[in-house]
């Protein structure tokens, strides 16, 4: 089954007590050759904001960040006494580091994390000392990340870190999750959770893939029967608005941008209970079938719910970004319809559908461009010539023809990228398969230096037919660690074998903090899931 | 059947009065003298039961305690909720019995250790799809969990670490959870190979490897030709048989590299004076013969992996021939019931191997008479195991994975062998996976959809 130096690492991994790695690799880490390290006191650990910080206490996204980190380094940890007991086991060169100062040079501290923030950070821990400076609150969190998996027990059970001096930071602005909750609903709870191990593996952007044909089930203030209609429960299988509003703000807690994604005109059909007339009426012969297609692209009332539809989810979604869709449009039905067979023939479109398609997608944009915000869209809507903007980002998934030649031609097109084809998680297979999701280089065709700066990241994609809540997190990690790292650290970053030590180790430090992840291979943990 | 239900004692009786009757009491009948309460279930129990639903009092007749056990799953299924909340049975007549014998699922607990609680909720859903046997692949090349008696050092130097072992008590506490679900747990204890780990705390029992005249410090499978090898396995195999009830052992035998055997000097000396040549299947045969003379001696049958057969070991009459290899293996039950064995089928229920999509119908769609072969050949094959095999599972994902694909074979096992619609299938498999979830069990999704109750996540 699985290859013999793998089997050989397996032994090795449970040999070695393997060091504290981050995951995902830092651009660059250099310790002392002396070694070193500091002991951190749980009781009187504190996380603090340096001098001259353009941050301080007033800071929510890193007093929320101290409080977290504070209970995933020492969870419950009983404070001390306030003096110190000196301990005869302790190594003399073995400092205390009794706090973290904070220092952050951009005093924005409420807003929303964005394409251009800046996610840098340096994390320096020295002789009694620990600093992490950044840009911006973003590059903060990064940083508070990866002291957190610095942080490990020696054998007395006493909390150290290693001497250490990190400068990070990411090689993609746009590094994504892909959930879907259309197939199959996921409670607020278990979008809540992914996002925090999102955190953990630095990911910045959620991709809410919210509706498409199953069900609907995101609450629309100005339109209330499509999730009453179209939801698999109207009850019980929907997404407030307080929902839709916690989700962003757990995530902007943790530097993670919502984009949501309202995929039309195709992936519509649970639209069509609660919007009587927005969806196609497919025929059969003359007379209609009973069954409905896409979106109506030739009626003038098509448009006003679009409009009040995205005016909604524009002031909803905070971030400059929705993604808009755009895949897999079925022409059969259109083609069906003799009403839009006689619009084709008004427009001039003759038998081309794209034409069609086109046509629709171009107000589509107009309006989400007039709403402020900028569009992703699917590869089709590129592949099928679409009349685009000229800031439209196009988001490759297919597998029809090998996706770095896609990539070249959106991106010698002009437009910005992002890779996702590699990476559909919801694709499983036998075996350690985060390899090939770790081995893609998602620069790897040929284009010029400027067509390479047009890839923006990339989507691990997380499709829900065969996934909700009792088997999402298994599913995603570590697996989706794989992406995070590609996505993360250099390029040169590679090795299978030390990606598998650090992986794995890193998959026992999810364990650790509650994670329901799966093994990566043979092997064990020191606490298991479900165990003692 | 009911969960967190709230029922009023005595109550006035309902408003306006209901049009259906009440249904009070489920009897339960034990026809037979050895009801199997006190003891532990086997391949020969009894698991029919006839089930009448109707007013006021439903009746639940079985020879034995496995039948009823069975019935009060099937009773339990059959009630549900309409819109108000009231718990609903239709009138119903059941008459049903397993189509095969033997329904198991096979854990590995040494590729990945498996909290007791995973095991145990694990049979729960056994339950819930009456499978009736566990059988639990306990230790393995990578980690020895199971915490012997009479050599503590096995799993002292063996499991991954003190807490990933199997207690005495954990071991009783598995075997009468699972009897009191009328399931079996049959333990295996695979050799001569896939003992890496028992090397660790028992010196001299695995063959030293060599190359050339140096040993290499690494070692292969068990040592055949040395009497403390026997001298050991008497001593462990009396521990088993006692420490399990069950009739059978699973001795393994499956996957024996000759590579370490053919580099001992000693090993090459034996085969030598045995007469053996270079055929070392001859001396796995003789390790494996040996074995199950020591199992037979304590009264326990054994069942064994295919190659213990295709390499012609001697086996006794009775030996229980398990076939997993997926190649043609409708041409080697062909063969073992041929020879007059009795067979168990995995091999096209490798549940370990996942794909993206609906595999349960593939697992579904298997018929496991179809190989060519007499009546009475078709009569020893007993039935089957899905098995779900450690190398990428724990408990973190052990549920998921194995409900509800393993359900697929449970029907295929349990009912007649014309139950084959999918479509029919589907709509039940689909309804018996939001019972599942009711009930606990994070069984994954089917296809895309919703449960009124979902998984609390």
């Amino acid at each position: 089954m699985a290859a013999g130096w793998l089997r050989l690492l397996a032994v090795l991994m449970l040999l070695l007590q393997p060091a504290a790695a981050v995951w995902p690799r830092p651009q660059v880490q250099r310790s002392p050759r002396g070694g070193g390290r500091c002991l951190l006191p749980p009781g009187r650990f504190r996380f603090g904001h340096a001098a001259g910080s353009a941050v301080g206490p007033g800071c929510t996204v890193l007093e929320a960040a101290f409080q977290r980190y504070r209970a995933l380094l020492f969870g419950a940890a009983r404070p001390t006494e306030n003096e110190p007991v000196p301990s005869t086991e302790n190594p003399p060169q073995a400092l205390p580091c009794t706090q973290l100062l904070v220092f952050v040079a951009t005093p924005d501290c409420d807003g929303f994390p964005n394409l251009d923030s800046k996610e840098s950070y340096k994390l320096s821990v020295s002789e009694g000392s620990l600093l992490l400076s950044a840009d911006a609150v973003w590059g903060a969190l990064r940083g508070l990340e990866t002291f957190s998996q610095l942080v490990g027990r020696d054998q007395n059970g006493a909390y150290y870190i290693n001497k250490t001096e990190i400068e990070d930071f990411p090689r993609f602005p746009h590094r994504g999750l892909l959930l879907d909750t259309s197939r199959h609903y996921l409670p607020l709870r278990a979008i809540l959770e992914t996002l925090d191990v999102m955190a953990y593996n630095k990911f910045n952007v959620f991709h809410w893939h919210i509706v498409d044909d199953p069900s609907f089930p995101y609450e629309s203030s100005t339109f209330p029967e499509l999730s009453k209609q179209g939801a698999f429960n109207a009850m019980s299988h929907v997404y407030t608005a307080g929902d839709v509003q916690a989700v962003i703000e757990y995530a902007r807690l943790r530097g993670i941008r919502v984009i949501a994604e309202f995929d039309t005109p195709g992936h519509t059909l649970s639209w069509g209970p609660g919007a009587p007339g927005l969806l196609t009426p497919c025929y059969s012969g003359k007379h209609p079938s009973g069954t409905y297609g896409p979106i109506n692209p030739i009626l003038n009332r098509t448009y006003q719910f679009v409009t009040s539809l995205f005016q909604e989810v524009s002031s909803v979604f905070p971030d400059f970004f929705l993604h808009l869709g755009g895949d897999e449009v079925d022409f059969t039905c259109w083609k069906s319809n003799p009403e839009i067979r006689a619009f084709m023939k008004q427009m001039g479109f003759d038998e081309d559908y794209r034409k069609l398609e086109s046509f629709y997608i171009q107000r589509l944009l107009d309006i989400v461009s007039s709403l402020g915000k900028g569009s992703i869209l699917w590869q089709e809507v590129f592949d099928n010539g679409v009349k685009l903007r000229p800031d439209s980002v196009i988001h490759v998934w297919k597998t029809s023809k090998p996706y770095m030649e896609e990539m070249a031609d959106v991106t010698k097109a002009g437009y910005q990228a992002l890779l996702s084809t590699p990476w559909y998680l919801n694709r499983i297979s036998y075996g350690q398969d985060w390899m090939a999701a770790y081995q893609v280089e998602p620069l790897k065709f040929k284009g010029s230096a400027k067509q390479k700066d047009l890839v923006i990241g990339g989507e691990a994609c997380m499709w829900g037919e065969y996934v909700d809540v009792t088997n999402l997190t298994p599913r995603l990690w570590p697996r989706a660690g794989a992406v995070a790292e590609r996505l993360w650290s250099n390029a040169s970053v590679r090795n299978l074998q030390d990606a598998y030590m650090r992986l794995a180790a890193f998959r026992c430090q999810l364990l650790g903090r509650g994670v329901q992840a799966q093994p990566l291979y043979v092997g064990y943990c020191e606490n298991e899931f479900g165990g003692f | 059947m009911f969960g967190q239900s709230r029922w009023r004692k005595r109550s006035r009786g309902p408003l306006g009065g209901r049009a259906e009757p009440e249904l009070l009491q489920l009897q339960v009948v034990i026809e037979s003298q050895h009801s199997g309460c006190h003891s532990y279930p086997h391949l020969g129990s009894s698991e029919a039961y006839h089930l009448t639903v109707t007013e006021p009092v439903a009746v639940l007749k079985a020879d034995e305690v496995w039948g009823a056990l069975r019935g009060l799953e099937t009773f339990s299924q059959l009630v549900h909720e309409d819109d108000f909340g009231s718990f609903l049975v239709n009138e119903s007549e059941i008459d049903d019995f397993p189509r095969f014998a033997h329904r198991g699922i096979l854990l590995d607990t040494s590729r990945h250790y498996l909290p007791v609680k995973s095991i145990l909720t694990n049979l729960d859903a056994m339950a819930f799809n009456k499978f009736n046997v566990l059988h639990w692949h306990i230790v393995d090349d990578q980690s020895f969990p199971y915490q012997s008696i009479y050599f503590p050092e096995l799993s002292d130097k063996g499991a991954y670490s003190y807490n990933h072992i199997y207690t005495p008590s954990d071991v009783r506490l598995v075997i009468e959870y699972a009897r009191l679900r009328g399931i079996r747990v049959i333990p295996e204890f695979d050799t001569p190979g896939h003992t890496q780990s028992w090397g660790k705390g028992q010196k001299d029992l695995l063959t030293p490897c060599y190359n050339g005249e140096q040993p290499t410090g690494s070692f292969g499978p068990v040592n055949p030709i040395l009497n403390t090898t026997y001298d050991f396995m008497t001593q462990f195999f009396k521990e088993i048989s006692s420490v399990f009830p069950d009739a059978y052992i699973h001795l393994g035998g499956d996957e024996v590299n000759f590579d370490c055997w053919k580099s001992n000097p000693n090993v090459k000396e034996f085969m030598k004076k045995q007469g053996f040549g270079i055929d070392y299947a001859k001396l796995e045969s003789y390790y494996i013969q040996k074995i199950l003379d020591i199992v037979s001696s304590y009264n326990k049958g054994y069942i064994v992996w295919q190659e213990v057969f295709d390499n012609k070991a001697q086996l006794k009459p009775d030996t229980v021939v398990q076939v997993w290899m997926e190649n043609n293996y409708a041409h080697e039950l062909s063969s073992v019931t041929g020879a007059g064995f009795t067979a168990i089928l995995a091999a096209p229920w490798y549940l370990d191997y996942i794909s993206y999509g609906q595999d349960w119908k593939k697992y579904y769609s298997v018929e496991p008479l179809n190989f060519p072969g007499s009546e009475k050949q078709k009569k020893l094959l007993i039935g089957g195991e899905a098995c779900l095999w450690g190398e990428f599972v724990d408990a973190t994902n052990l549920t998921p994975r194995l409900w509800p694909r393993a359900s697929a074979v449970g029907e295929r096992l349990w009912s007649s062998s014309n139950v084959t619609d999918l479509e029919d299938a589907y709509k039940r498999l689909t309804n018996h996976r939001c019972r599942m979830l009711r009930r606990g069990i994070a069984a994954e999704p089917v296809f895309v959809g919703y449960c009124a109750h979902e998984a609390r996540g």
